[in-house]
């Protein structure tokens, strides 16, 4: 008897064809790319048990255990369970795996649990993110990055959400060691001078990366207390017009950024072009089939931004062109 | 007089003594950190018992509400100056038995050094020292090693706990702040009170007895060289660093008037030496590290006759290249024992 499989369901189901015939690979996605280390024993163990011992860390910071026979999905389904519990993902029925794929894991640099320099906890929003947004079918790529050095490459994705934060000067505790000026000079983009001895921010060209911050031996440049991110918007990888996302907002704040995230889901399913591959066309192709105009219609329904947030009316993005 | 009384007494005594003085100590300020989502605690104004931070020890001192960061020493105008006015009510400053001790350095270059200094001297005198004491030696700190664990020169003591509060009140005018309390509702039970102190740290120092000018040439100065990285947290989070420098402003609409201030220094960031033409003293960094240590447990006490140097560990807390100026001392020592 052959095998009979319907290959649309089982890679919604997160699993994936391989080369080899009957033979699939299993992916388990970890938002913000943080876990508990106990789910490696849970992956360590459906992998020497069903696949050929072998995982592969995935771009997008998920698991992929190679080898896995197509037969045993359901048995690998009810093992996946504890992990998909563990990592408190969005599930319809316990015991049958992921319910979509379309929506890819949602990467994140380690953040401010770690890193010095990020501006906030990006596993956290990570998560929350993908509480909001999964399960769906529609291909979304999104990754949260704590600051502008941007390790996470998430200038590369559909929505790239980089940590800002807005720095506070207190020039009665200001010593004009110039640590911040030259911290921002060359780790930075040199947004910062001194007059009468004292700091002058270039609020035109200040990024918020925070560097100055970091720098300052008095804490005379301390944090905003509210988290500000900058959301920039259609970057991609492929085979057309690879490119670099442009900023959409900046200084903004989470829950709008959430909010315009969900809005373009019911913009991509309107206009995502009938002749799309399994419905999987990258959003920044639509938008430049139907407009920003319009795509900004969509994404803004609802939203209000804060009065110190910077809304880019127009954009234009660049990239190299392979079609054309 | 010691006395036990209740939080709600002790924050009626509190509220007493806010009428007369601005009241400073150590404040939990949430996010002020270096890093993201990261605290501080450094001095400021309490409103009540509270907003004191108890628990930990500040990463900065108390040497900011004597000796402003910033201070305006004159206006000019092109034919006048105006020393701007001074505190304009009595200080009373939260501070462990380290700071304590490190009050007696700031005196002794700000009194006692020449000349009085008329700015330091217009605070100091208004400023009176309530004891914070140490249940548990603090991670980093050596007043055991130094000497300054124990401070019987306060004008009062007190202690928080969850069921009393605790107070040694010696100075005979915040004596009238509990007085003026004790006559109204519940009573005040007068008590035996003395202060907490530790009597053994984790870090432990021995200062070395023979250096000298030919300490200049060690070789530890060069490797500490290497890694410091001029910030000047070490001085800026030390009690007893007392450097200055002066900044003339001239305001930007007028030219022709503005302020002389004076303004924290560092030996450990550039300009410090710097002269006229562009010579400077000690331009490597290893120098520079040299000077600090020395100063504090050397050249300060050829001077004065004991070590600038409290032993609060605030400059290991901070340092962002974990140099260790308690194991820099104690290597010091080391190499003196056995050569």
């Amino acid at each position: 008897m052959g095998l009979d499989i319907n290959t649309k369901k089982l890679k919604k189901n997160a699993f994936r064809v391989s080369k080899k015939r009957g033979i699939g690979a299993s992916r388990i996605r970890v938002p913000g790319g943080y876990l508990n280390a106990e789910v490696l024993g849970m992956v360590q163990e459906i992998a020497q048990t069903y696949g050929n011992g072998y995982v592969h860390l995935t771009t997008r910071q998920g698991f992929e255990i190679e080898g896995i026979r197509f037969e045993d999905m359901d048995e690998i389904n009810e093992k996946l369970q504890p992990i998909i519990e563990m990592l408190d993902i969005n599930q319809d029925e316990a015991g049958k795996g992921y319910p979509a794929s379309g929506t890819r894991n949602i990467s994140a640099c380690i953040g401010n649990n770690v890193c010095p320099f990020a501006n906030y906890n990006t596993a956290e929003l990570a998560k929350r993110i993908e509480k909001e947004v999964f399960p769906h079918d529609l291909h979304f790529k999104i990754a949260l990055t704590g600051c502008s050095n941007d390790c996470a490459k998430a200038r590369m994705h559909d929505f790239g959400i980089i940590g800002q934060t807005m720095p506070q000067y207190d020039p009665s505790r200001c010593v004009n060691c110039q640590a911040c000026v030259k911290g921002c000079k060359s780790l930075s983009v040199d947004a910062l001078r001194v007059e009468n001895y004292k700091i002058v921010r270039d609020t035109e060209k200040c990024i918020g990366c925070g560097v100055c911050v970091t720098k300052c031996p008095t804490r005379a440049l301390t944090r905003s207390k509210k988290k500000y991110y900058k959301l920039t918007i259609m970057g991609r990888t492929g085979k057309r017009n690879p490119r670099l996302g442009e900023d959409f907002l900046v200084w903004a704040d989470a829950d709008n950024i959430i909010k315009i995230i969900k809005n373009t889901y019911a913009f991509v399913d309107k206009y995502i072009s009938p002749d799309a591959p399994a419905r999987k066309e990258h959003i920044g192709y639509i938008i430049d089939r139907v407009g920003f105009e319009e795509y900004k219609k969509w994404a803004l329904e609802g939203v209000e931004l804060m009065p110190e947030t910077i809304m880019k009316n127009n954009i234009y993005w660049g990239g190299i062109h392979f079609d054309r | 007089m010691g006395y036990q009384l209740s939080k709600t007494k002790a924050d009626g005594i509190f509220h007493q003594w806010a009428k007369k003085y601005d009241i400073f100590a150590p404040m939990l300020m949430e996010g002020e950190g270096c890093f993201s989502d990261t605290d501080i605690v450094r001095y400021g104004k309490v409103e009540k018992l509270d907003d004191i931070e108890w628990n930990k020890k500040s990463d900065y001192s108390f040497k900011e509400v004597l000796l402003a960061i910033n201070e305006t020493l004159f206006y000019f105008t092109e034919d006048q100056t105006t020393v701007p006015k001074g505190p304009e009510k009595d200080i009373l400053i939260f501070l462990r038995s380290c700071d304590l001790h490190a009050v007696k350095r700031l005196d002794e270059i700000y009194l006692k050094n020449g000349f009085e200094d008329f700015y330091y001297a217009r605070v100091r005198e208004r400023a009176k020292f309530i004891l914070m004491g140490c249940e548990n030696t603090c991670q980093s700190g050596f007043c055991v090693s130094m000497g300054t664990n124990k401070s019987d020169n306060y004008d009062a003591y007190i202690k928080v706990t969850e069921d009393a509060v605790y107070m040694d009140v010696k100075c005979s005018e915040l004596n009238e702040g509990v007085c003026a309390e004790a006559m109204t509702t519940e009573e005040i039970k007068v008590a035996d009170v003395a202060p907490d102190y530790v009597t053994e740290n984790i870090e432990k120092v021995t200062l070395p007895k023979n250096l000298s000018n030919a300490s200049f040439t060690k070789e530890i100065w060069q490797e500490y060289g290497a890694r410091c990285i001029k910030c000047g947290r070490c001085n800026f989070v030390c009690p007893t660093c007392t450097c200055f420098t002066m900044q003339d402003i001239f305001y930007k609409d007028n030219e022709k008037v503005g302020e002389r201030r004076r303004v924290w220094a560092s030996c450990q960031i550039d300009g410090y030496t710097e002269m006229a033409g562009g010579h400077g003293f000690r331009k490597s960094q290893g120098d520079r590290m040299r000077f600090k240590v020395m100063h504090k447990i050397y050249d300060y006490e050829k001077r004065f006759g004991y070590p600038m140097c409290v032993g609060c560990g605030r400059c290991d807390d901070v340092c962002p290249e974990y140099i260790s100026y308690s194991n820099c001392v104690n290597r010091l020592a080391k190499e003196e024992s056995e050569s």
